[in-house]
């Protein structure tokens, strides 16, 4: 007796696509290496924006995705009771300054081309930016404010996605390791070698992030993601004075850049704790986790050029951990052309928490045979973007 | 010339440094605190002087020759309110693998033949917790590290009100401070160690209204000698004037064993707390609680050793949460050493003992060599008292039936008891960073350090869990501002390498 | 009934003359012993709490007294979170207790 679809990896996405599929009343079963959201989920910050991102159709998955979270939100509450911990979901939006003079035009001009798309992305007054955060450097010379941006704690949301699968019939073993696929004669996927022996799914979706490069192999079907590596600091507990989520213009390319060397832009927020993080970094350095005092220093001597008031904030904890990288800087999600399957949920480098619901809606709307309510097909495995990339990879 | 670097001034830091200078290495040795000494010489500071100070102290003359000698020796920087927060991979060479081990040619097996540290040492130097702080970074040759262990001290009903301290606290408040955590103070815990903190009470003028151990006298024996009343032989080791005032007091103070303090009372303070006795695994016997009016509760179940560094260093840790060393106190990283506590709560015969060895190696010498062989056989002698503390006062389980649903666990984000296990059951997460940010135990300022390991236990993770998280492991070793991190050097820039001249 | 400081007079130990030491705690003059920490110096006055906890509003002052556990945290000079058992007072340090809230959420 076999499951529908078992589902690698349990970090947000993976929980989200267990969620839907489970409630598609699809046999389910999630299977975790370590445990769960303990990857690239336990490590980010909880981003859902749709400020960083320019027209396309990332931004159509984000936009869908912040359309979908206050009533999965509000769901997650009502099933799950009181005694489950918030998922501290936080409308708060998001401004994007400029600090330098040749910053300021090319923010409003990224603005221009968001709003054409529909993003609510507010060019102000510097004298408005500073009534939005009173504490932020008087330097800045440019703002854009979204109010659609938010913020979710990516851990307690996993665990509530994990637990709604829970109560839709799914199972969620963790310390479970895929080590192989199971193939029928005609060579189609029909299961998962484990170390906790063999588990038949009729599909298997693989959201194991920048795991997922060695995880396809293991299958058969390699998708060149990389592991990208970001740190943030966390402060010691402070007054609250940054009320949305702050960032330098330099964020958004940094997040599109292709550089493998160290790259650091600020990105500030308050936590529901009353603690305030700072980030962010990039840098490709394989699975590498120790800490780099070179990386904090950098981070740090950026936030304070955002908001000078944190010079004497008391950093008590620094984590990191590896976005999902793919080479043509958009998400994979659906059914790999070269195994049949197997699916793809993965790829979403440092977005992965935003875009996990509406990445979990293609991969269910996908394996149920149902129209999607956005475009599916510039996220196949089979884009052309990518064709090089696999190529090279084959080779 | 060897350049050896170590961390913590307390016994263990003390003859790791010496050993290493008698060996000629220059030895950098920097500590937290602005006093040489440690916690179990921790004294009054120089505008105090007193002229009996050494009545306080246990092996204070040796104290006082140790840090002479150390403070006249120009081979030896004496940094003292240096404060290490991070330790990071040296890559000047490309020699460090990814478990922080040497690759070429590391082989551990042969102690004394080391390689070099390939690590850079951050440290603040300056007023404590300041905002100023001097950057250093150091790129030594080899890493002694005898940070030590601090006070494990297990959560029970209003064990956060004020009045309640650790045992340590009241320790050090003696004979730091010469103040008294109270007038009428309660004692309690588990191991030798609460002797000598009633002593240096009773010097320090508070009436102790009983010290209550939690052990029997069973397992005490077992552990120990034939008599568990010869535990108070252990007081003698608490200096002359506590050995003194306990003999005074001893027949006024009653030592129970079998016994804990499973309450604190009061609103804003302690006003009393709730003496019962104890099964054997420690859960507490019902109609035996008692209320003893007290303003002060000194309480310590154990110690915790204070693994940051050598987590960050890249040390293996062993299965009961200690440095693995080999015999010549040589870690699982190339270069970098551990002695005292952190190996083991031994005691301060071993760590003087460890910390020479340790020393003396990271300096280029060899377990085997002669200057060094009584240390060898003080350190073989002292192996087995970490083993017989740990039969006699180790933490039992039975002591989780003392909390009620609102014992706070987590002191820094108030997370009580009920509410941990609920939200554990709730999510059903196997993995301790999941149930840390769930739970939010261990995530407020101390880092875990007070509730880490009770958390631990208390959430079924005895074990390990499914995510290999430890709450050991913290990569920014205290707390650091922002504009000092802005500042920080850059590993291996010249500065890095900045010492005083040595001869 | 409270903390307090072995009277010099009485002290077996037979400590020196001291220089006294005058801090300010939230806004009231409180004198020590030089080389004192600033929590010795606010203990020894009986003041035994002097931060409050965030969600319950609880009292807290010293527990572990070797910088362990950052109960004892006050803001010295304008630096927060310093450490009040680990800092030695300065003559005219302005000291004040901590309480920080938990920032309203809209959840």
């Amino acid at each position: 007796m076999g499951y529908d679809v078992a589902v690698i990896g349990a970090g947000i996405v993976g929980a989200a696509c267990a969620r839907a599929l489970a409630a598609e009343g699809l046999r389910v079963v999630v299977l975790e290496r370590d445990a769960a959201a303990s990857g690239t989920t336990g490590r980010g910050e909880g981003n859902l924006l749709v400020s960083d991102k320019g027209p396309g159709p990332e931004l159509v998955l984000a936009q869908r995705a912040a359309a979908l979270w206050p009533g999965t939100v509000a769901a997650l509450a009502d099933e799950l009771g009181p005694d489950f911990p918030a998922v501290e979901y936080e409308p708060k939006g998001g401004l994007v300054v400029a600090t330098t003079e040749q910053g300021a035009e090319p923010l409003a001009a990224f603005a221009q081309t968001q709003r054409a798309a529909g993003v609510d992305a507010r060019v102000i007054g510097v004298d408005d930016a500073l009534a939005l955060e009173p504490h932020l450097a008087r330097g800045i010379t440019a703002a854009v404010h979204y109010p659609e941006d938010a913020q979710v704690q990516p851990v307690v949301a996993t665990e509530a996605l994990l637990a709604s699968a829970r109560r839709h019939g799914a199972e969620v073993r963790t310390g479970v390791e895929v080590t192989g696929a199971l193939r029928d004669a005609q060579g189609r996927l029909r299961g998962v070698a484990t170390t906790a022996g063999e588990i038949a799914a009729d599909r298997v979706v693989l959201a194991a992030g920048p795991w997922t490069g060695e995880i396809s192999s293991r299958l058969g079907a390699h998708l060149p993601v990389r592991p990208r590596r970001g740190m943030v600091l966390v402060t010691t507990r402070m007054p609250h004075r940054v009320f949305r989520k702050v960032y330098d213009g330099d964020y958004f390319g940094a997040t599109q850049s292709s550089d493998a060397a160290l790259q650091t832009s600020s990105v500030v927020e308050s936590t529901a704790a009353g603690t305030v993080l700072v980030g962010s970094s990039r840098e490709q350095v394989g699975f590498d986790d120790r800490m780099r005092v070179e990386v904090l220093r950098q981070v740090a001597a950026k936030a304070l050029r955002l908001f000078p008031f944190l010079s004497g904030a008391s950093v008590m904890r620094a984590y990191g951990g590896f976005r999902p990288y793919m080479p043509d800087h958009l998400p994979v999600i659906g059914a790999d052309h070269r195994l049949d399957g197997l699916w793809h949920a993965t790829g979403h480098e440092g977005a992965g928490i935003g875009l996990s619901l509406a990445t979990a809606e293609l991969i269910a709307a996908g394996i149920a045979g149902r129209a999607a309510p956005i475009d599916p097909s510039p996220f196949s495995p089979q884009r052309a973007s990518l064709a090089p990339h696999l190529a090279e990879e084959a080779a | 010339m060897t350049e050896v670097l170590v961390v913590g001034a307390g016994p263990a830091g003390l003859a790791a440094a010496l050993a290493a200078r008698a060996r000629g290495a220059a030895v950098t040795l920097l500590d937290a605190a602005d006093e040489l000494g440690g916690q179990y010489w921790r004294h009054l500071p120089p505008q105090r002087p007193a002229a009996r100070e050494r009545a306080l102290h246990h092996g204070w003359a040796r104290f006082e020759r140790m840090r002479r000698e150390l403070e006249a020796d120009p081979g030896c920087e004496v940094l003292t309110s240096a404060q290490v927060w991070a330790i990071e991979p040296a890559d000047d060479d490309g020699r460090v693998g990814a478990d922080g081990r040497l690759i070429d040619g590391g082989d551990r097996a042969v102690a004394g033949a080391a390689a070099r540290a390939a690590l850079v040492v951050h440290v603040l130097v300056g007023p404590v917790d300041g905002a100023d702080r001097v950057a250093r970074s150091i790129r030594p040759d080899a890493l002694v590290l005898a940070t030590g262990a601090h006070d494990r001290t297990l959560p029970f009903p209003g064990w956060d009100l004020p009045g309640v301290f650790t045992a340590g606290a009241a320790q050090a408040l003696a004979k730091g401070e010469r103040v008294a955590v109270g007038e009428r103070v309660v004692v309690a815990g588990a191991g030798p160690f609460l002797l000598p903190v009633a002593a240096s009470l009773a010097a320090t003028g508070a009436r102790v209204v009983g010290v209550h151990e939690a052990n029997r006298p069973g397992r005490l024996a077992a552990g120990w000698l034939p008599r568990p009343w010869a535990l108070i032989g252990a007081v003698g080791k608490a200096g002359e004037l506590a050995g003194y005032a306990w003999n005074h007091v001893r027949h006024r103070i009653p030592y129970r064993t079998g016994s804990a303090v499973v309450a604190a009372h009061g609103t804003d303070r302690v006003e009393a707390v709730t003496i019962a006795s104890l099964d054997r695994d420690w859960r507490p016997i019902a109609g035996t609680e008692r209320r003893v009016e007290a303003d002060a509760v000194c309480v310590s179940h154990g110690f915790t050793p204070r693994l940051e560094l050598p987590i960050a260093a890249g040390c293996a840790i062993t299965s009961d949460r200690f440095v693995v060393v080999d015999a010549g106190q040589g870690t699982s990283v190339a270069g970098v050493y551990a002695a005292g506590e952190i190996t083991g709560i031994g005691g301060v015969d071993a760590a003087l003992a460890e910390g020479a060895v340790a020393g003396h190696v990271a300096a280029g010498g060899s377990p085997t060599d002669a200057e060094i062989s009584r240390e060898m056989r003080a350190r073989r002698t002292t192996t087995d008292f970490a083993g017989r503390i740990e039969a006699s006062h180790g933490i039992r389980s039975g002591w989780t039936a003392w909390l009620d649903d609102d014992t706070l666990v987590c002191r820094c984000e108030e997370v009580p008891y009920g509410r941990l296990r609920a939200t554990g059951d709730a999510t059903c997460s196997t993995g301790l960073r999941s149930l840390k940010l769930t739970t939010r135990a261990g995530l407020g300022i101390c880092q875990g350090r007070i509730c880490g390991r009770t958390v631990e236990h208390l959430l079924g993770g005895d074990g390990g869990f499914a995510d290999g998280v430890s709450t050991d492991r913290r990569p920014i070793a205290a707390p650091v501002r922002l504009a000092e991190l802005a500042g920080a050097s850059a590993p291996n820039r010249p500065e890095g390498h900045l010492r005083k001249e040595t001869p | 009934m409270s903390a307090r400081m072995l009277p010099a007079g009485s002290d077996p130990i037979r400590p020196g003359p001291t220089a006294p030491v005058t801090i300010h705690v939230d806004g009231e003059p409180v004198t020590g012993a030089a080389g004192q920490t600033i929590a010795g110096i606010v203990l020894a006055n009986g003041r035994l709490a002097w931060r409050r906890t965030s969600s319950d509003g609880r009292p807290r002052g010293l527990f572990c007294g070797i910088g362990v556990c950052f109960d004892c945290i006050v803001t010295v000079n304008g630096d927060r979170d310093v450490r009040a058992c680990q800092r030695r007072a300065c003559d005219g340090d302005v000291v004040s207790s901590q309480h920080d809230e938990l920032p309203e959420v809209h959840r």
